[in-house]
């Protein structure tokens, strides 16, 4: 064994010092032909004769040299070397070929590859945490609703005595709001968004410090000194990347707060807990009594200890759920807890594992096109080299080694189609790492990492191979004399072949059916979505957040700030109208808060109260997102905090309060007051396109000082940056220090709610369309060749008074009958895989019959275009010259 | 183009392999033609050697270690590639020969009692 081992270090040596061997074993060899020559001399022969028998003996210096070769080197890899030279400069010969087959290949394989690396980024890489296999996300309850989701700090104490499962448990106070926070001081005031987190949150998550610290626990006591660490994006963008941010103090909302630390760049919070949103700074969260009585506020990740297991640990923590429901119904004041324990990746991204896999999905389908296609394509070539092969088998080589020379020469195309597939990927991923503000989680991540390449790389060989190997089976398969024979005269093609290429064809119909009913029905989706009733006006709607700072205390105050700002704001000229909401919808505001509801009938016996949601608006809020006032009146400017309290519901509210639809001057008490309706607006998706609007309540913003964020809605037919610059200049006069900034149009929220469905839309409809150019290729060439090979029969058919245009049928009929054969084909498959995609449809059936008809339709219409040129050709040939033709 | 391997070469490799290790253990170090010179007349010419095969067999026998190479001078001042055995070389020699010994052994046992039972 050991001399085999050492046998094969020295073929490998060899083989890469193929010079110097040579060389040495060219002067070994001549000194030895002198000696015998010498010896042949001496034994009487004549110098030209000794040189001869010398050379005789030796058996040939050629020889000598070829198997002193193949003994020491790898002659396995020198035959695939010269097997690519020589595929190489074949198809530099053939460099139109060459070229079109690398891109195809360099298209598909760079398509799959950028939706491999969302798949592997969103899926399947580990979460960029230690150990993230034994983090869990510990909600409470079913609901959507982030306020049910999120855990009391009293119920979190109990579950961290209750259960042994956990290493640890810490969590974030999902209840901050985009650019809550105003930071001003040195530069340009801004409104930053701060994130609050349990002390050991980033230690749980096994994230390290880029600079300085994380919190201690005196950092998290209630009345200690404002400590904040940083998102590494934020530091680089405000800070310059500047080390010595760390240390320094900051004003954020007027108060000081001191700089700690700064994550590093593989954590990024927003894309991973809150896809979508933004997270500048982290602030400790003390879980102190003060907190405790603001009920659900934490939402709550665990590391399981090693050994423990999921189902344990929600065992545990359902146990500790029960016995707090019983003390409730004892009695006790505090909140329920209906543990419901997912693997954090679950959280993360789930949603979006059946999207990316119908992706995935339609990967295959293509690489399985563009496989028929290249099979095409060099079938087509194999029949112009049949008789260059015809003549290698004559000269004597086996059919093994033209199989491995045509492989060789598709993993050839396959390498170069991996290098163009590998540079589109390395773009594509990069763009769409740039993203911001879309929903998908992780997408800042996404990159093609070596996971990602090899996939690439393999896939792309295997496509070679695949490919490659039925025209080589193919070319192999004839027999020199009938090659040589078959070739040299224009005979139709016999046996396997004459259906093989029309079969590929047929196959790229089918596998295109398939793609444009999946991309068709999407598509339909999408518009649907796109088209839902949002209850408001997105066209000529920006909001701006202008929340009364800390400074404005009392609710008289406040009411005097948007007076002002309302004033300035409502007399820039292009603003139509001008007005304010603490619950922008579409965005991630607070807008899912959610108040008991009791109306006279509701006595307070009833222990389960309706909830709607909260919203706090001025009198022009409806008129500036044309919001439809159904019956009553919107508010007014007087309805503030010395009038009676009044509320507008929306129509879903008024149907389940009052089905009689009598809502209008009902009293309904919540949040401690009572309100007379005046008012049933039509109701908003707030949430996102595809949920329906929920019961919601609306109460006049100068009546409460309860709200969070105020966002100023403007409507104006001037571009946002014009009108933006111009509110800005008109409140930093009322008031230097307010950082207006950000401002977002309501175009934007909805093109960022709707941003993944728009996506998998447009892969989809880019991979049907790449697959419509390649089956029209493959109906061309296919077409085409047909034509050139049947050249005398048309000539025939030209001589007995066929006329050009039943020429033309005649080709065209050939062209929709394999059409037919392939949607034939098609149709049922696209039915079977449209299933798969059923979860994702909005507001279209399978059976979408405009989807169906219009993918036929398509397809009849690239076949008859593909067809269209081989027929003219067909037609326009001169008799004469089809007869003879050969 | 072809380099599918002979079989006819393959036995030969085998037993030329052999003659060469025995060779330079009796011989000492040796150039190339030497070895097959050397072959040629201790087999009583029966052999007849293509030349070319040696090399290929020298080739073989070096990467597996078991004869070394060194360029030097020959007697008549000629500057030539001398082989020689090397430790292992000489190990594998003996086991080489025993198992020729003990196979020819049995092949004339073999074949004489199948020509004795054949006169009977």
């Amino acid at each position: 064994v050991i001399h085999a081992i050492r046998e094969l270090q020295g073929r490998i040596v060899s083989f890469f010092r193929r010079r110097e061997r040579d060389e040495d074993f060219e002067a070994e060899l001549s000194a030895n032909l002198e000696f015998m020559i010498e010896d042949n001399l001496r034994s009487g022969m004549a110098p030209e004769e000794a040189r001869r028998m010398a050379l005789v003996k030796l058996g040939g210096m050629q020889q000598t040299r070829e198997l002193h070769r193949e003994s020491r080197g790898l002659p396995a890899v020198d035959a695939l070397l010269r097997d690519a030279r020589y595929g190489f400069r074949s198809l530099r010969r053939d460099s139109s070929l060459a070229f079109m087959a690398t891109l195809i290949i360099g298209i598909g394989v760079g398509a799959s590859s950028i939706v491999f690396s969302v798949f592997n980024t969103v899926l399947l890489r580990p979460l960029p945490f230690e150990d993230p296999g034994a983090l869990v996300w510990i909600a409470n309850g079913r609901s959507k609703n982030l306020s049910s989701q999120t855990v009391q700090i009293v119920n979190l104490n109990e579950l961290r005595e209750g259960s042994r499962s956990f290493v640890e448990i810490a969590g974030y106070s999902p209840f901050y709001g985009i650019g809550d926070i105003r930071l001003t001081g040195d530069g340009e005031p801004e409104r930053v968004t701060e994130v609050p987190v349990t002390e050991r949150f980033f230690a749980l998550l096994g994230v390290k410090p880029h600079l300085g610290r994380f919190f201690s626990s005196s950092d998290a006591q209630p009345n200690s000194p404002k400590t904040v660490v940083l998102s590494h994006g934020f530091w680089e963008r405000r800070f310059k990347a500047d080390a010595r941010a760390v240390g320094q103090v900051i004003s954020l909302d007027g108060k000081p707060a001191t700089i700690i630390g700064v994550l590093p760049p593989s954590f990024d919070f927003a894309t991973t807990f809150t896809p979508g949103g933004r997270a500048d700074l982290f602030r400790p969260f003390p879980l102190s009594p003060e907190n405790n009585k603001q009920g659900n506020t934490l939402a709550l990740i665990g590391r399981l200890k090693s050994g423990s297991d999921l189902a344990l640990a929600q065992a545990e923590a359902t146990v500790v759920g029960n016995r707090i429901k019983s003390e409730i119904d004892k009695g006790a004041r505090r909140n329920t807890f209906n543990p419901r324990l997912v693997p954090l990746r679950e959280r993360v991204s789930g949603n979006f594992r059946y999207a990316l896999t119908v992706l995935l999905g339609a990967v295959g389908f293509v690489m399985m096109l563009v496989c028929a296609n290249l099979s095409n394509l060099l079938l087509v070539r194999a029949t112009a080299r049949q008789k260059e092969m015809a003549i290698r088998a004559a000269l004597g080589a086996g059919r093994g080694q033209l199989i491995r020379q045509l492989l060789v020469e598709s993993i050839l195309l396959a390498s170069a189609g991996a290098a163009v597939g590998l540079a589109i990927a390395f773009a594509g991923t990069e763009l769409l790492s740039r993203i911001e503000g879309a929903a998908i989680p992780l997408l800042s991540q996404v990159r093609l990492d070596g996971t990602a390449t090899t996939v690439t790389l393999l896939l792309a060989m295997l496509t070679g191979i695949l490919f490659g190997v039925t025209p080589a089976l193919q070319i192999s398969a004839t027999a020199p004399h009938a090659a040589m024979k078959e070739g040299s005269r224009g005979s139709t093609e016999g046996g396997v072949r004459r259906w093989l290429r029309p079969a590929f064809v047929v196959g790229e119909i089918a596998m295109v059916c398939v793609l444009l009913t999946g991309a068709g029905l999407l598509l339909r989706s999408l518009l649907r979505v796109l088209d839902v009733q949002l209850g408001f006006k997105v066209e000529n709607v920006i909001a701006l957040r202008i929340d009364p700072g800390p400074g404005y205390s009392t609710t008289t105050r406040k009411n005097q700030y948007f007076d002002n700002v309302l004033e300035v704001v409502r007399t820039i000229p292009g603003v139509n109208s001008a007005g304010l909401t603490d619950a922008l919808p579409l965005s991630d505001n607070f807008g899912w808060r959610r108040w008991d509801a009791r109306t006279e009938r509701d006595s307070a016996s009833d222990s389960r109260p309706r909830s709607p949601l909260v919203r706090m608006v001025d009198e022009a809020y409806f008129a500036a997102m044309e919001i439809p006032l159904r019956s009553g009146r919107v508010f007014t400017r007087t309805d503030n905090e010395s009038s009676e309290a009044v509320m507008i519901v929306n129509e879903a509210m008024a149907k389940a309060f009052w089905p009689n639809g009598d809502a209008i001057g009902r009293s309904v008490t919540t949040g401690g007051t009572q309100r007379r309706i005046v008012g049933v607006v039509g109701g908003v998706r707030y949430f996102g396109l595809e949920q329906d609007s929920d019961a919601e309540m609306y109460m006049p913003i100068r009546q409460t000082g309860d709200f969070k964020v105020v966002d100023l809605v403007v409507k104006s037919a001037l571009p946002p940056e014009r009108i933006v610059s111009s509110i800005r200049d008109a409140l930093r006069q009322m008031d230097p220090n307010l950082p207006a900034t950000r401002f977002r149009t309501m175009r934007e929220l909805v093109d960022n709610s709707v941003f993944p469905r728009r996506s998998v839309v447009l892969i989809l409809a880019g991979f049907a369309g790449f697959g419509l150019v390649l089956a029209s290729l493959g109906i061309y060439a296919v077409i085409s060749y047909s034509v050139s090979q049947r050249k005398q029969e048309i000539g025939i058919r030209m001589a007995l008074g066929a006329s050009p245009s039943d020429l033309r049928a005649l080709v065209l009929g050939e062209t929709f009958g394999l059409t037919l054969v392939g949607v034939l084909i098609g149709v049922p498959a696209a039915w079977m895989a449209a299933r798969t995609i059923q979860g994702l449809l909005f507001g279209v059936t399978l059976s979408d019959p405009l989807t169906h008809v219009a993918v036929l339709a398509v397809l009849a219409v690239v076949a008859g275009l593909a067809g269209y040129l081989p027929a003219r050709r067909a037609s326009a040939l001169n008799p004469l010259e089809a007869l003879r033709a050969d | 183009m072809s380099t599918e391997p002979d079989n006819k070469l393959d036995l030969l490799q085998g037993t030329l392999d052999t003659m060469v290790l025995q060779t330079l253990s009796t011989m000492g170090p040796l150039h190339g033609y030497g070895i097959a010179r050397r072959i040629e007349q201790v087999s009583g010419n029966q052999v007849l050697l293509n030349q070319g095969t040696i090399y290929a067999s020298l080739v073989r026998l070096q990467q597996r270690g078991w004869i070394s190479a060194d360029w030097g001078v020959s007697d008549n001042n000629r500057k030539a590639k001398f082989y020689s055995i090397t430790k292992s070389g000489a190990k594998r020699l003996r086991v080489e020969t025993a198992e020729w010994l003990r196979l020819s052994d049995v092949m004339s046992r073999v074949l004489n009692a199948s020509a004795t039972e054949e006169e009977k």
